[in-house]
């Protein structure tokens, strides 16, 4: 299997990195699925990846304690960004979401150099501070993720997913997608669900995070700007987002699909939006739709009549 | 048990809602009849909390709900329906009353997960209540259809079986029958009788005036956000205010 894998151009690494990306769609399904169309992902991902780096180079902690506090820490943050930038909807929760994720990637850029500053003003004299490593990043964090890791991870993810479809929760997250009206009419507290959704997307992209700095070793502010935050929704959006499996297969064809690709050399770039483009034509909810296979069967039954 | 006192609503300029004081009582069944645009549907909006007076109070047994939310107005025991059908339209016909029933489970997120005893006897209860109010509304066969894709009379029912999913005290039709031939507008009528028969206080908002005869104890009547006349069916029939402002415009058409 792994053999053939590679043979593809998918090594071990790729496949790690697809299974990360499956992580990220997922991340962003609990928010797409409650109807909210929130991009700040990839700046809970670096949350999540600055913390568990800086505990594992800094403080020499194993990987289940660098997951548990990037998650919480990534989940805490979400708890006030929620609160005001929930009221907003469609595009607008997307812009100001987007901004979110400028503003983290900022803060990681500028930290050193703010600290710095502030501890020549009291000291008075010139000092080095290094902590986040500004521009770029954080350097040698020990390789921990596993691939057996990301696969346990992706499964644990998707039982608690089919455990919420059928629970109140989960009803209710549908319900505010379709009509956040009448649920809220039918006794659904939409802002509190909303905000539970948007944290738990958030504990998701740090956890993804974790995994992300410990596969990759190194990490800088720039992986986790607006590029990321497109590729997450693209893996959602092209799985389809009216089941769990979407995101997970959009995550792991959109980021195997590039190195399967790679013979192609120079038109790499070309191909993979070929593929895009057929998929958004062909498929517009997303590969795994039922009613779009459908409508696709059909067609290709009436071309061959 | 519903009390509305010098409820108004203006939107800028426009007064939507001009001192509306207006009561429902206990177990009845209360019309409210009205030109379009006379404010009717913003009237049941601020009731149900979507949208609040600019001044007034609104009381239900005894709590002021003129400025709650809407789920917090839900759990006092207000259900309503919707002009324009808001059917969960993706969701089968079962998963919409399992939707309304959201207040009745009490199981968390975790107990879900966990697949614990109490959320499993919840669930069933809330499945066989489903199926219960699909079988009154005659919606058994329907129960798997997605409610965007059923019929407009059984769209109409579904919402109704929602508004009921609820366990209110009281429910709020906004021109239930819209739409509907006249023995589909009579057999609804029948329903909602059924309602008062179980305790429930209706307030409907209806054009049909032979509905109105059917089912309504107490009738008012809303004209440019006024409340015009107030009175059974009868005597508002034979109010000469009434027959100016809303039916001797309808009788000329």
């Amino acid at each position: 299997m792994l053999e053939w894998l590679s043979s593809l151009g998918i090594t071990e690494v790729v496949l790690q990195l697809m299974l990360i990306s499956a992580i990220m769609g997922l991340s962003i399904y609990f928010t797409l699925y409650t109807g909210m169309f929130s991009l700040a992902n990839a700046a809970f991902m670096a949350i999540g990846a600055y913390v568990g780096a800086l505990l594992s180079t800094q403080l020499d902690q194993p990987l289940g304690v660098c997951l548990i506090a990037g998650a919480l820490i990534a989940g805490l943050i979400a708890i006030p960004i929620g609160w005001p930038v929930l009221r907003l909807r469609d595009i607008y929760l997307a812009i100001a979401t987007i901004g979110f994720g400028e503003i983290v990637r900022i803060f990681l850029i500028n930290f050193d150099n703010v600290i710095a500053e502030i501890l020549r003003n009291q000291t008075g004299e010139r000092v080095r501070y290094e902590l986040l490593g500004g521009a770029r990043g954080i350097r040698t964090i020990p390789t921990y993720t596993e691939t057996w890791h990301l696969i346990l991870f992706v499964l644990i993810l998707t039982f608690l997913i089919t455990r919420l479809h059928r629970s109140r929760f989960g009803r209710a997250m549908a319900a505010i997608r379709q009509d956040e009206k009448a649920a809220a009419n039918l006794g659904i507290n939409v802002v509190y669900v909303k905000n539970v959704v948007f944290v738990i997307g958030a504990v998701i992209a740090g956890a993804g995070g974790v995994f992300f700095a410990h596969l990759i070793r190194n990490i800088t502010p720039s992986m986790f700007g607006f590029d990321r935050a497109v590729d997450i929704l693209a893996y959602a959006v092209l799985g389809g987002v009216t089941s769990w499996i979407g995101p997970i297969v959009g995550g792991l064809t959109l980021t195997g699909i590039p190195e399967i690709l790679r013979f192609s050399q120079d038109y790499r770039g070309v191909f993979i939006g070929l593929v895009l483009l057929l998929i958004i034509v062909y498929f517009p909810g997303g590969l795994i739709n039922p009613t779009a296979w459908r409508a696709f069967w059909q067609r290709v039954r009436r071309t061959h009549a | 048990m519903l009390e509305l006192r010098n409820v108004t609503r203006q939107f800028g300029g426009l007064l939507a809602l001009s001192g509306v004081n207006l009561t429902v009582p206990d177990g009845l069944i209360v019309g409210l009849i009205g030109p379009n645009g006379a404010g009717k549907t913003t009237l049941i909006n601020n009731i149900s909390g979507l949208d609040h007076p600019t001044s007034g109070t609104i009381h239900f047994q005894g709590h002021a709900i003129h400025r709650a939310p809407p789920h917090q107005v839900t759990r006092l025991g207000i259900a309503r329906t919707y002009q324009n059908i808001r059917l969960f339209g993706e969701l089968s016909a079962l998963q919409n009353l399992l939707i309304g029933q959201h207040l009745r489970g009490q199981a968390s997120l975790l107990e879900a997960i966990l697949f614990t005893p109490r959320y499993r006897r919840e669930e069933q209860a809330l499945d066989q209540r489903a199926h219960a109010l699909l079988e009154r509304f005659g919606l058994a066969q329907v129960a798997h259809v997605p409610a965007g894709t059923l019929p407009y009379g059984d769209q109409r029912r579904l919402e109704m079986a929602r508004a009921l999913a609820i366990q209110p005290r009281l429910v709020l039709l906004d021109e239930p029958t819209a739409g509907m031939n006249p023995s589909e507008t009579r057999e609804l009528g029948e329903q909602i009788l059924r309602f008062k028969a179980d305790g429930l206080a209706v307030l409907v908002i209806e054009h049909d005036m032979s509905l109105i005869h059917q089912v309504c104890d107490q009738v008012y009547v809303l004209n440019f956000g006024q409340i015009i006349a107030h009175g059974t069916p009868q005597t508002i029939k034979a109010d000469p205010v009434v027959i100016e402002a809303y039916l001797g415009q309808e009788e000329t058409e």
